[in-house]
């Protein structure tokens, strides 16, 4: 007997989440395909737990259709969904055993005795934790509890499982090992999962799509490429690694392309469906080249401001004409001195043409 | 098929047509039924009533049975499932309620229905299992089909239990309470009379004011509140006294005092009238000595305000050091250092950043000892003298020759406005102002000492009233062993063996001293009301805790109401609410047990809700997402993490229903007499002996059994659970 996966697609029709006047979630379209992890991104208060709340059953919509597989599930209770979830605490049942708590789903779900019993070891298994069925949670590190409930929740064979903030209350160095596990668990058993997070560097890490969601809509959504490097707008850019945030205007569109100019020089950019006028330009610490020699191509000077050394890279502040600009070299031999005059160049990438406007744009969830 | 449904439906065709629609005569759990079932018109199902017996208004009860057959196996996402169970759970429920009310023991119970419908041939009596079962299978089908519209996330348990709370409140709370505003404004034969009423309630022997200019009493109302507030001043600062000796200084007995904790719950408060006659009535051991060494004649300065007072102060008093403990440990020691590094010194740490920030803590334990002082029977009845109060004068306007249920009810809602109005004012105006300095975080400060003459203030108070306490208890435990208090000295074991003598006759042993039988009722009673106040209370404080929905505010109001009704008032009203159709009770067993679960429910919900608080609720949304449902979860997460406060909630209960009197005087009967009003009747015919000895045996008997179950609880906490853990969880979420 082995855990297997029954996975099946989560889908959201314009689901809107209130409490009294406060809106949690706002008309929320999205998919998650089945044997997928999609990652829910934002800062806190944007809504993601919100929708994973809902997706499971803990919370009910206010309007809206939520979709497991086929079925509506709108408006069935937690209990008579097929969804399981790691709570960010872990929500270990502290009078029971580890053995105890994996079998927990599977005892209620009335399996014979046996099958109860094999499937729960296979699950501990699985997290590499056969042989410490007999403890109680309390007699376990954060790791090794946090996978038992990774195991209580897995055995179930649920059609969604749902990761909520689940590596929060572990150390770094753990936080990095135990995001494998449960991606590399996530892929072997092809399980559909949501996951929710506001460490960008997580959701870039485990996540075949992610969305990124702010107050109480989504921003965007897309695989981690997309949204690095073609961020929708200026949230989106800032959110996910850091972006300097400059006001540019397209003087010129010319297929897909788009000639902006900002503080003297012009770059020809993706224009990505804006139009002539203001627009916003992203630009990636570690797109900007500096230096305190003439630059081939186009670019624009400026004085250093702040220079940090940080072992593997340095880092500038830079005062120019169109703001102050945040850079990131791998020059670590050459460091340039506070106050030095420096030309400042630009890559081929990193650099982006993003809405004008705070707001992000509504995503219609293709 | 949708198992809910079926299973409510059965209950309610099983009540409907298969057993009494109406009340026993004999008893709840008498089966006399059996003979002449199913035809006799006395014992007939509804069924049959309304076939065999003429009663055709019985009919839609029947048609609100048939129509959820309708969606039987429809499923519940549809939106007729909800439609039809809702509407034949309100109807059904609303027409078995309101025929209940409309058709009396003399045919149509209201006026207008005679005008309307002329004279009715028929009458009926209380309703019995029958109509209960009916009822429950009406209010349940409600609730499923609420659920199934997905109200509180659609949980069936959940809709279920607010419902049923909801309902046994509305039934045995608000019910009764609005027969005394009824009553109120009726002359005492049912008419309206509303002059009568304004006669009543601003009549000179409540409100009157002749103390202040002449040498004739106050009114009533005013000696409750004069009352009330000296007493809660006094406990506040006994109690603040006493917590500052506990926490604040170097005294060795601090354990003692802790003792001093449990002295409320298992003592009666009368008890404590009691040792006070005994010790400065007329022949009361002081007063007597006076006499003796200074010739002072002993006078019946006792029986009185003076009396009142004193007693309340000795009773309540460690309720107030209670809540003040929890106060004084609540200021953060960081505080304190804080201002001591500012260049203050203890003096004036206290004065300017201690003790105002224990003034909510402080208005709270005024607050508490004034409810407690105006709703107390028992220490004024035996104490009063001439001094009248509300509670003691409700009792006497129906027991007494007047006999006058609507000046009670005016009565009743006089005290009622008062204990209501300091209840609402400790709930809002507290619960938002308190100054809660506990974060959570650890705070690894010392608290400091107090300032030496504020110390030396403190223990002057706090040691005097400690050694007078202890007189006031050795006094309840030997009293009884004295021939005659005051007279006669001689040592003797006669009180013990009128009250508790055993003898063997030919049947064997025959409990033949007075006090059996209102023991044995006692603890029957308390036995059976406890496990069921503690589920009540547990219930209501997890949907209180855990749930979220429409009209919680209310809800959680109305469970914790009866805290602040006093029980003289509760007496009184379940008097008037329950002598009648549709729910005769009066006179049995039930209705001792009903009062206990609901004038105790608020301790049960209490200890429920701080338990559940310490609970991660992430373990309840973890067993609902691993397919449990919420009863499930209930019964295997948070039940075996609550095994504490259940046990807790289980004693109290029991405890209180032992000591309880005020309430519990208006509806013993000879059958089911309790220990409490047997012990006052005693005193009242002047039979300190035997009251006093049974006094003690009580509580010996709630010491005992609070010993032994902390002994069993505390050895298994220490087994392999950890608490600590809980609370390392809580603070992770």
């Amino acid at each position: 007997m082995t855990v297997e996966s029954k996975a099946a697609a989560v889908r959201f029709d314009n689901v809107t989440k209130a409490y009294g006047d406060v809106v949690a979630v706002r008309e929320l379209c999205f998919t998650v395909e089945a044997g997928k992890l999609v990652t829910l991104l934002g800062p806190s208060g944007c809504g993601k737990t919100t929708t994973l709340r809902l997706i499971a059953g803990l919370e009910m919509a206010t309007t809206g259709a939520v979709f497991i597989g086929d079925e509506d599930v709108t408006r069935l209770a937690a209990t008579e969904r097929d969804v399981s979830m790691v709570f960010q605490s872990y929500a270990l049942f502290p009078h029971m055993t580890v053995m105890e708590n994996v079998a927990y789903g599977l005892k209620i779900s009335r399996l014979p005795k046996d099958e109860v019993e094999s499937k729960a070891n296979e699950g501990l298994a699985l997290v590499g934790l056969a042989g410490y069925g007999e403890r109680l949670p309390s007699e376990l590190s954060g790791g090794q509890q946090q996978r038992v409930a990774v195991a209580r929740a897995l055995v179930l064979e649920p059609q969604v499982l749902l990761f909520d903030e689940p590596l929060s209350n572990l150390d770094a160095k753990l936080r990095r090992r135990v995001r494998d596990e449960i991606r590399e668990l996530q892929q072997n058993l092809g399980l559909t999962s949501v996951y929710v997070t506001h460490d960008q560097e997580e959701a870039l890490a485990v996540s075949d799509r992610i969305i990124v969601m702010n107050e109480a809509i989504i921003a965007q959504e897309g695989t981690p490429r997309d949204l690095y490097e073609w961020p929708a707008d200026k949230f989106v850019a800032d959110f996910i690694g850091d972006a300097n945030l400059i006001s540019g205007e397209i003087v010129d569109i010319n297929g897909e392309t788009a000639r902006v100019a900002f503080g003297g020089v012009e770059l020809v950019l993706p224009h990505r469906d804006m139009s002539k006028g203001e627009v916003g330009v992203a630009i990636r610490p570690n797109a900007v080249k500096v230096s305190t020699e003439p630059i081939d191509g186009p670019s624009i000077n400026g004085t250093i401001g702040k220079a940090a050394y940080l072992g593997g890279h340095m880092e500038y502040t830079i005062e120019t004409a169109v703001g102050q600009l945040f850079v990131i070299t791998t020059d670590v031999l050459h460091p340039v001195v506070r106050d030095a005059a420096v030309h400042i160049g630009f890559a081929n990438h990193g650099v982006s043409i993003v809405g004008n406007d705070v707001e992000p744009t509504h995503d219609d969830g293709k | 098929m949708n198992r809910t449904v079926a299973l409510w439906l059965a209950v309610g065709w099983v009540g409907f047509a298969l057993l009494p629609w109406y009340a026993i005569e004999d008893g709840f759990w008498s089966f006399v039924w059996l003979d002449g079932f199913p035809t006799d018109a006395d014992y007939a199902p509804g069924i049959v009533q309304a076939m065999g017996h003429g009663r055709l208004w019985f009919l839609p009860i029947g048609l609100a049975l048939v129509a959820p057959f309708a969606v039987l196996w429809r499923d519940k996402t549809t939106p007729s499932f909800a439609f039809v169970l809702q509407a034949a759970g309100i109807f059904g429920l609303a027409y078995t309620v309101v025929q209940g009310f409309a058709i009396g023991i003399q045919g149509w119970e209201y006026g207008f229905l005679v005008t309307l419908f002329g004279e009715f041939g028929d009458r009926q009596f209380g309703m019995g299992y029958g109509a209960l079962l009916t009822s429950a299978a009406f209010l349940f089908l409600l609730t499923r089909g609420m659920a199934a519209r997905g109200i509180v996330k659609g949980d069936v348990f959940v809709v279920g239990s607010i419902g049923g709370v909801i309902s046994l409140v509305v039934a045995f709370i608000v019910f009764p309470i609005s027969r005394i505003l009824v009553s109120a404004v009726q002359d005492n034969d049912e008419n309206y009379a509303p002059a009568l009423f304004f006669g009543k309630f601003l009549s000179t022997k409540i409100w009157g004011i002749d103390c202040l200019t002449s040498n004739v009493g106050c009114g009533v109302a005013w000696n409750s509140l004069v009352m009330g507030i000296l007493v809660g001043a006094g406990t506040a600062a006994l109690g603040l006294a006493f917590a500052l000796v506990a926490t604040r200084t170097g005294f060795r007995a601090k354990k003692l005092l802790r003792v001093l904790t449990v002295l409320p719950i298992i003592t009666p408060p009368f008890v404590i009238g009691l040792a006070v006659i005994l010790l400065f009535g007329r022949s009361g051991a002081i007063s007597t000595f006076l006499e003796w060494s200074w010739g002072i004649e002993p006078s019946r300065w006792i029986y009185g305000l003076p009396g009142i007072w004193f007693a309340q102060m000795l009773a309540f008093t460690p309720i107030a050091f209670l809540v003040m403990i929890g106060v004084v440990e609540g200021v953060s020691p960081s505080m304190e250092e804080a201002a001591l590094t500012l260049r203050a010194d203890n003096w004036k740490t206290f004065t300017t950043v201690t003790l105002p920030l224990m003034r909510p803590g402080l208005a709270n334990a005024f607050l508490i000892g004034f409810i407690e002082s105006i709703a107390d029977f028992g220490n004024p009845l035996v104490l009063g003298g001439n001094y009248d109060v509300l509670s003691t004068e409700i009792f006497f306007a129906i027991v007494g020759a007047q006999n006058d249920q609507g000046q009670a009810a005016v009565l009743a809602i006089v005290l009622l406005s008062f204990t209501l109005s300091a209840f609402y004012a400790q709930r809002r105006w507290l619960g938002q102002k308190s100054y809660a300095t506990v974060t959570g975080k650890g705070d690894s400060g010392v608290h400091i000492l107090l300032p030496k003459r504020l110390k030396w203030l403190v223990f002057g108070t706090v040691l005097p009233w400690s050694v007078l306490t202890a007189i006031i208890y050795c006094m309840i435990m030997f009293g009884g062993f004295v021939k005659t208090w005051g007279f006669d000295h001689s040592l003797t074991l006669m009180h013990y063996i009128e009250a508790f003598s055993v003898t063997t006759s030919e049947f064997g042993l025959v409990w033949s001293g007075a006090a059996w039988n209102s023991f044995w009722t006692t603890l029957e009673i308390a036995a059976i009301s406890a496990p069921l106040t503690a589920a009540m209370g547990l219930l209501t404080a997890y949907i209180l805790v855990r749930q979220r929905f429409v009209g919680k505010d209310a809800f959680e109001f109305g469970t914790m109401l009866s805290f602040a009704i006093p029980g003289t008032v509760i007496g009184i009203s379940y008097i008037l609410a329950f002598n009648v159709p549709p729910l005769e009770l009066t006179g049995t067993g039930v209705i001792l047990v009903i009062c206990f679960v609901f004038r105790n429910m608020p301790v049960g919900v209490r200890a429920g809700v701080a338990a559940m608080s310490q609970i991660d609720e992430n373990l309840d949304e973890a067993s609902l997402t691993l397919g449990a449902n919420s009863f499930l979860t209930l019964r295997k997460v948070v039940l075996p993490l609550l095994r504490p406060a259940i046990v807790a909630a289980l004693v109290f209960s029991f405890v209180r229903a032992m000591t309880a009197i005020s309430a519990v005087i208006f509806l013993v009967s000879a059958e089911y007499d309790m220990a409490t009003s047997y012990i006052i009747g005693r005193v009242e015919n002047g039979d300190f002996g035997l009251a006093i000895s049974y006094s003690s045996v009580l509580i010996v008997v709630m010491l005992s059994a609070i010993l032994v179950i902390q002994l069993v609880v505390g050895k298994r906490q220490l087994g392999r659970r950890d608490p600590e853990q809980f609370s390392a969880q809580r603070s992770a979420a």
